[in-house]
């Protein structure tokens, strides 16, 4: 689709990127609504004209002053109510983007994403569209503890219905969160909390990155290291690292997990003969064992090393941060990743 | 209601040990060197301690994010608390917790939470234990206002009705649920009232007048352990500090903080009408000062000087076998 064209892109951050996206979208099309606890804030206090956050991060700074607040919806503190009824808004004509704060309180509202949300268009032969956004913020690395700090996006790209996004960069977040929103399926919108401050140059125009298109953020003909979200920035470093040693990987981000660009991330390992999958989340049933499984069915010929898969242990996030610190994978493990590949002869 | 010179030593000691905790937190969070998320129960000391004054070891509470003044309440460890808090190995759960987990089974503690609303059903289970193993003990639940919103307190309240529990949910409405306004986020204009349609007792209380709490806790208490069931408190009350630390509270005003300060403090009104009755002095207030401050100095001390987790540990206690 449309790439970004005319002036030079400032640096912006992650957060930056989502308000400009969530701004823009709502300007584009008056269906597109905005909900979640405190993204405004203030509701019912002295300060109440202003907006007191704008979002517990202040990713939706901005939007209750432009768009009022029949467009931008606090919320009690009622996940299964709310986004329930975004998924019954979305049936019904509007275009709800529903902020879930952290991942972790998704489960409170699990019966309405999984069976309601999920399954409504297909139960119902096809006959509704839910064109619904749940942005979240996901990942370990904050001393958030086992409540505040899970991925589990393998969990809902796990569920037929549901698409999940998940970007690596501001770039990434404001194009993929202007795709989710234009999409007429249901979208997880991961936000990692440790690259919310992260900046790089995001263009001021519109522009859409389709989800389900992975993007190849370093070529290299050695090993192909597929890595999610943060994990894709944390691969980037390591390929920097290994390339010094003169081991060349080629890095893929499939910034989307459903739906997966398959062909990108197998055309890669058809080309180096390697691969190293990482993922944050869980390691069992999660992305690096959906990829692996992926690579060892279709490409097993072109293999040339066993697939590796670096992920935390299978353990809750610990708060203590040493623990913390050795449970996320980091760029030297998924060096030694790429070290095991190499030497596997 | 008739106190002891003990019970009411006894009420003031928690109540200072929680506000000296969070104090001396709110002190040492600026500093960087607490990890995390923390949420002070600064102003709100009445509820816990009047609450739990009822309450021993076979009686169960469960908590929410703003937990330590539950925790001291309830007789959790104070230096295990902040070891805890820091992160360390010799915290109340060997560091894996946190501030928003920390937990001692062992004192009925069931643990702080980080899930808005999880604590009501957790509470369920306990009073079912106390009901099914004859333990005479009741179970506790500190929600606050804006948990109070959450479908599983609604649904725990109803099977507490259904099943006769001996369970107690507490409100604690402090005014606001991050930046929203409790009086604009719970629709009916009382979360207590919202009992009656379970045909549970419900009674709202000063939550800054550790007298009326306790009193009626106590109530609640006696019913539970009378196996006649569960009972609502709704306790009105402010927070002294923003939501959690390093919230700007742009949603209150500096005039509003500093009429909360000097007119809804549990402490101070405490202190004075105990005074006035002349049932304890100066110098009583005093030495439990200085005891508490010297527990306070102790628990930062030993915290910060005490070892992290070892990295060997990250994979224990998933299950207990494997
Ligand atoms: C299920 C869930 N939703 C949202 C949050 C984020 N959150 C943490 S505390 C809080 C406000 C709770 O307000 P209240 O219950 O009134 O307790 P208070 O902080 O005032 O003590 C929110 C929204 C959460 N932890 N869990
Ligand atoms: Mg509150």
């Amino acid at each position: 689709m449309n790439t970004p064209t005319s002036t030079p892109a400032k640096p912006k951050t992650f957060r930056a990127a989502i308000n400009e996206a969530l701004k823009q979208e709502m300007r584009r099309d008056e269906r597109v609504i905005v909900m979640g606890e405190d993204v405004a804030g203030g509701r019912g206090g002295p300060a109440e004209a202003e907006e007191a956050w704008g979002g517990p991060f202040g990713m939706t700074k901005g939007l209750i002053k432009e768009f009022g607040p029949g467009r931008v919806l606090d919320t009690p503190i009622t996940e299964a109510a709310f986004v329930g009824a975004a998924t019954g808004a979305a049936m019904t004509g509007l275009r709800p983007v529903v902020e879930i704060m952290f991942v972790d309180f998704m489960a409170v509202a699990f019966d309405q994403i999984l069976n309601q949300m999920a399954k409504i268009k297909y139960m119902f032969g096809g006959k509704a569209t839910l064109p619904i956004t749940v942005r979240c913020l996901y990942g370990a690395g904050f001393r958030a503890g086992a409540q505040h700090s899970q991925c589990l996006y393998p969990m809902l790209t796990h569920i037929p219905g549901l698409k999940v996004a998940i970007p690596a960069s501001p770039y990434e977040a404001k194009g993929m969160l202007a795709a989710a929103i234009r999409d007429d399926d249901p979208v997880f919108f991961f936000e990692h909390k440790a690259t919310l401050g992260m900046r790089e140059p995001v263009p001021d125009e519109e522009y859409v990155i389709p989800l389900g298109q992975a993007r190849v953020m370093r070529e290299g003909k050695d090993v192909t290291i597929v890595a999610i979200g943060r994990m894709a920035l944390f691969a980037a470093k390591a390929a920097e690292a290994l390339a010094a040693e003169g081991i060349d990987c080629e890095v893929v981000d499939p910034r989307t997990t459903s739906p997966l660009d398959r062909e990108a991330i197998l055309k890669s390992v058809r080309k180096t003969g390697r691969l190293v999958v990482v993922d944050e989340a869980y390691p069992r049933c999660n992305m690096a064992t959906d990829i692996a499984a992926l690579a060892a069915q279709e490409v097993f010929r072109d293999l040339r090393a066993a697939p590796r898969m670096v992920s935390p242990p299978h353990t809750s996030v610990p708060f203590g941060g040493p623990l913390e610190d050795a449970y996320v994978p980091s760029p030297a493990r998924i060096a030694e990743a790429v070290h095991t590949v190499m030497n596997d002869k | 209601m008739q106190l002891s010179r003990e019970d009411l030593l006894e009420a003031y000691r928690a109540m200072k040990t929680m506000r000296e905790f969070d104090e001396r937190l709110h002190i040492e969070f600026a500093t960087g060197e607490i990890p995390g998320f923390v949420h002070l129960y600064c102003g709100e000391e009445a509820s816990g301690a009047g609450i739990c004054a009822h309450l021993g070891d076979r009686d169960h509470i469960a908590s929410n994010h703003r937990g330590h003044g539950h925790c001291i309440a309830k007789g959790c460890d104070v230096p295990g608390m902040m070891a805890e808090i820091y992160g360390k190995e010799t915290g109340l759960c060997g560091g894996k917790g946190g501030s928003m987990h920390i937990a001692d089974l062992e004192k009925g503690m069931m643990g702080a939470n980080g899930i808005v609303g999880a604590g009501t059903p957790l509470v369920c289970g306990a009073a079912l234990s106390a009901k099914t193993l004859g333990t005479g003990g009741v179970a506790v639940a500190f929600t606050g206002d804006g948990g109070s919103n959450q479908g599983a307190v609604y649904e725990s309240m109803n099977l507490a009705a259904v099943w006769n529990l001996p369970a107690i949910f507490v409100f604690e409405n402090n005014g606001y649920g991050e930046a929203s306004a409790s009086s604009w986020a719970t629709a009916g204009g009382s979360i207590a009232k919202r009992a009656d349609g379970f045909g549970i007792p419900q009674v709202t209380v000063d939550g800054a007048d550790y007298f009326a709490v306790r009193e009626a806790a106590g109530e609640a208490v006696a019913r539970a352990r009378a196996g006649e069931g569960p009972s609502v408190i709704e306790c009105e009350m402010r927070r002294f500090h923003g939501h959690f630390e390093g919230d700007p509270q742009t949603y209150r005003t500096e005039e509003e903080l500093a009429e909360v300060r000097a007119t809804r403090d549990p402490i101070t009104r405490f202190v004075a009408r105990v005074r006035e009755a002349g049932l304890l002095e100066e110098a009583d207030f005093a030495a439990v000062d200085e005891e508490v401050g010297a527990l306070i100095e102790r628990a930062v001390t030993e915290a910060k000087a005490a070892k992290v987790p070892a990295v060997e540990t990250l994979a224990d206690h998933v299950y207990s076998s494997y």
